[in-house]
């Protein structure tokens, strides 16, 4: 299983994001924005967290416009992995990858804690190996976390089953309390929370392990 | 030749930092004020004979997110 971690100047969750993989079983590269090819053979693509171009503009404006991210968008339309945390849940719905926006926290202010994520579907390939409504502590680290879509498509997210995880008390003011959402064929989700930051025993906590082990299983069986 | 492209959050778009902006007026003891809508304004510096299709093209690719921001033009 070929992972590729994408690095803007400005990311700074890669190498939690590239260990966290790792760990899982994946061969991890990383991927510097300015490569207009990824790796031959990679399944999964991962969008870290940190602050991409500094904000500038948008959260995540400036990296969906980067020349990796034009192979990201293709990899995608082959029906690719891609998952996005935090400033990479930003760049892929600014990328258009994902629907909504992220909006300001409701509260003006930057939020680092970990919060209490329900698990909203378990058919996802990054969701597989967690029970329906299990809840578990993943941190969040944002400013602009803030879900935003209109109604219809929080309506059809939610007929769909598209929402991955809701906070069970919600931090920032997504509307509907969503915290992850996926693709329409499922390989693409979107998340504010970090697992990458709860995934090994030094972390004092690993409920966010069993999102890479899903993904890994995911892929492999696939 | 310089255009203006100012962007705001649609009408409907929760501004929480424009409704702390408005909270902050009211502390300073400036009342009515019903609503307070904070944008941003781009000024751009383009080549002669660009056409405000063009600029259109900018502001629905990259200057405004047409998701949650909606976007006017003025050419100066």
């Amino acid at each position: 299983m070929k992972a590729a971690v994408l690095q803007f100047p400005g990311s700074n969750c890669d190498r939690d994001m590239y260990m966290a993989l790792k760990n899982a079983g994946a061969d991890v590269t990383m991927v510097w924005h300015k490569e207009a090819d990824l790796p031959a053979g990679v399944d999964v693509i991962g969008v870290p967290g940190g602050f991409s171009y500094g904000d500038y503009l948008r959260c995540g404006a400036i990296a969906a416009n980067s020349p990796i991210t034009k192979a990201l968008k293709a990899h995608v339309e082959r029906g690719g992995y891609a998952f996005g945390i935090c400033n990479g849940f930003q760049v892929l719905t600014e990328a258009r990858l994902l629907p909504g926006a992220l909006l300001r926290n409701a509260g003006l202010k930057y939020i680092c804690r970990t919060v209490d994520l329900s698990v909203e579907t378990t058919d996802s390939p990054y969701t597989s190996a967690y029970t329906q409504g299990q809840h578990i502590g993943i941190p969040i680290a944002h400013h602009d976390g803030n879900f935003t879509a209109d109604e219809d498509t929080l309506d059809m997210l939610e007929g769909e089953g598209r929402v991955a995880f809701r906070y069970v008390n919600n931090p920032n003011g997504s509307k509907r309390d969503i915290a992850g959402i996926v693709s329409e064929n499922r390989r693409v989700l979107g998340m504010m929370p970090h697992p990458e930051r709860a995934a090994e025993p030094a972390h004092g906590n690993e409920d966010g392990k069993h999102f890479f082990t899903s993904l890994i299983d995911a892929v492999v069986s696939a | 030749m310089k255009a203006r492209v100012f962007v705001m959050l649609k009408n409907g778009v929760l501004d929480p930092q424009g409704a702390a902006v408005q909270h902050a007026l009211g502390a300073l003891g400036f009342d009515g004020v019903n609503e307070v809508r904070q944008g941003k304004v781009i000024e751009l510096d383009l080549a002669d004979g660009t056409t405000e299709a063009t600029i259109n093209e900018m502001c629905e690719k990259l200057l405004a997110n047409t998701v949650i921001e909606s976007y006017r033009v003025e050419l100066l």
